[in-house]
């Protein structure tokens, strides 16, 4: 057999794998980079602007994206919508390395790796959301774990564990959504200690419920998104039941989206209101605002609503996808767009090409897991020794 | 009387006065929409 072939002999030099090998190369040049010469060789990090994509992308998009674990566990588990059932596992696995590549995003932006630690040993920041946000994610990484790790140990045939383990699955779940809860609205109230910073607009007392409730409608999107997506590459490693559900997940998911989003749109009106925005709408910022309020949340809205009415799983799948570039778009402008607006150009912060080649780096990370992963344990079908034992 | 807003008082006043009125249309409006939502085709 050719060294250059898998074992089924499928070449390794596909055009995926060669774009992705090239991204992963370039990656650990620069985290070698970064962690010997530091921010300032590799960003273009200032004291005016100490948090750039590494936290407004890959921290505030990462953690909103990897919310699908708590949302579809609680469907299935909380409220019993069995019918999704085939959706946890590729959701729960979709959170994990979400909520890892977070952590892995943050070792880069910290710089110190063992100063993670602090918080929970040197010295605790009780006043600090920070420090909230911090012991959330390190908790909920680790139901987030022990959630995936059945898939894991009925691939490796330890079924006394898993046994022990898939009884706590109602309490995980039930813990995942206490902590989602808390660390996804506290990453929204971060902002709140900066009302000079951040543009009127967008800086509301309500952005923790906005950061949830968007936590949500991201959670719903990505679980359409990746089923999209993996149905395409990974059709060949889904069971009968996995197949046969999709449609429903798809219309159900879909559904509770345009109900969720259309909530959201309200509160964010309200939001206005409350404040007496409404001369804001018609400046520049405002037609940015109104961008994101009627592009990516009504729209996508009606979108989902028109897709789940006609039954068009087509419409749904492509508002998935628009709602989670939605999401990535209201992060960044609370982060970085709409941050600082106030400062002139020469000061106001855009990313470097090695930022940006950083979080390309590790968001290939994650989908070469992922596929490591699903290609391997059973995340799309039940394993056969285990069939409907959880 | 030119609509200006001088004391928090009359702030509150305006601003509430509005956000009733839009969380009326809204509660209605949510009604309207989950009948739209739950409307359309039967079949699967």
């Amino acid at each position: 057999m050719s060294e250059e072939t898998t074992a089924n002999g499928r070449s390794l030099f596909t055009p995926f794998n060669i774009i992705a090998g090239i991204i992963v190369i370039v990656g650990l040049v620069l985290t070698v980079l970064r962690f010997t010469m530091g921010l300032g060789a590799v960003t273009n990090l200032s004291n005016y602007n100490p948090w750039g994509i590494w936290i407004g992308f890959d921290l505030l998009v990462g953690v909103a994206l990897a919310a699908g674990g708590f949302v579809t566990s609680g469907a299935v588990y909380v409220f019993g919508l069995k019918k999704y059932h085939s959706a946890v596992r590729p959701a729960i696995l979709t959170g994990f390395l979400g909520y890892a590549l977070v952590v892995l995003a943050l070792h880069y932006d910290v710089g110190r790796p063992w100063a993670l630690t602090f918080p929970f040993l040197i010295q605790q920041g009780t006043t600090s959301l920070l420090f909230e946000v911090a012991a959330c994610v390190a908790l909920y990484l680790t139901v987030l774990l022990i959630e995936f790790s059945p898939a894991a140990l009925e691939w490796l045939g330890i079924s006394k564990v898993r046994k022990i383990v898939v009884r706590l699955t109602l309490v995980l779940t039930i813990f995942g959504i206490v902590l989602s809860t808390l660390h996804q609205s506290s990453l929204g109230a971060l902002f709140l200690i900066a009302p000079s910073k951040l543009h009127p607009l967008w800086y509301s007392s309500y952005m923790p419920i906005y950061f949830f409730v968007t936590a949500i409608v991201a959670g719903l999107s990505m679980v359409i998104f990746e089923s999209t997506l993996s149905h395409r590459y990974f059709h060949d490693k889904m069971d009968k039941t996995h197949l046969a559900e999709n449609p429903h997940v798809t219309l159900g998911f879909g559904k509770a989206a345009s109900l969720v989003l259309f909530g959201y749109f309200i509160i964010k009106v309200i939001g206005i209101s409350a404040a007496n925005h409404w001369h804001l709408l018609v400046t520049g910022w405002g037609a940015w605002y109104l961008v994101e309020l009627l592009g990516f949340v009504a729209l996508p809205c009606f979108m989902y609503a028109i897709g789940v009415r006609e039954k068009k799983l087509k419409l749904i799948r492509f508002t998935a996808l628009w709602t989670v570039i939605g999401i990535i778009l209201n992060r960044l402008n609370v982060s970085l767009i709409a941050f600082n607006y106030h400062l002139p150009s020469s000061e106001r912060y855009f990313p470097s090409w090695m930022e940006i080649a950083t979080s390309i780096f590790i968001v290939t990370l994650g989908v070469l897991i992922f596929r490591f992963v699903v290609t391997r344990m059973p995340v799309f079908y039940e394993h056969p020794d285990y069939q409907d034992a959880h | 009387m030119d609509g200006s807003i001088f004391t928090l008082q009359e702030f509150y006043t305006f601003t509430k006065g509005v956000t009733y009125i839009i969380m009326v249309l809204a509660l209605l409006g949510v009604t309207a929409f989950w009948l739209f939502l739950a409307g359309g085709r039967d079949q699967d």
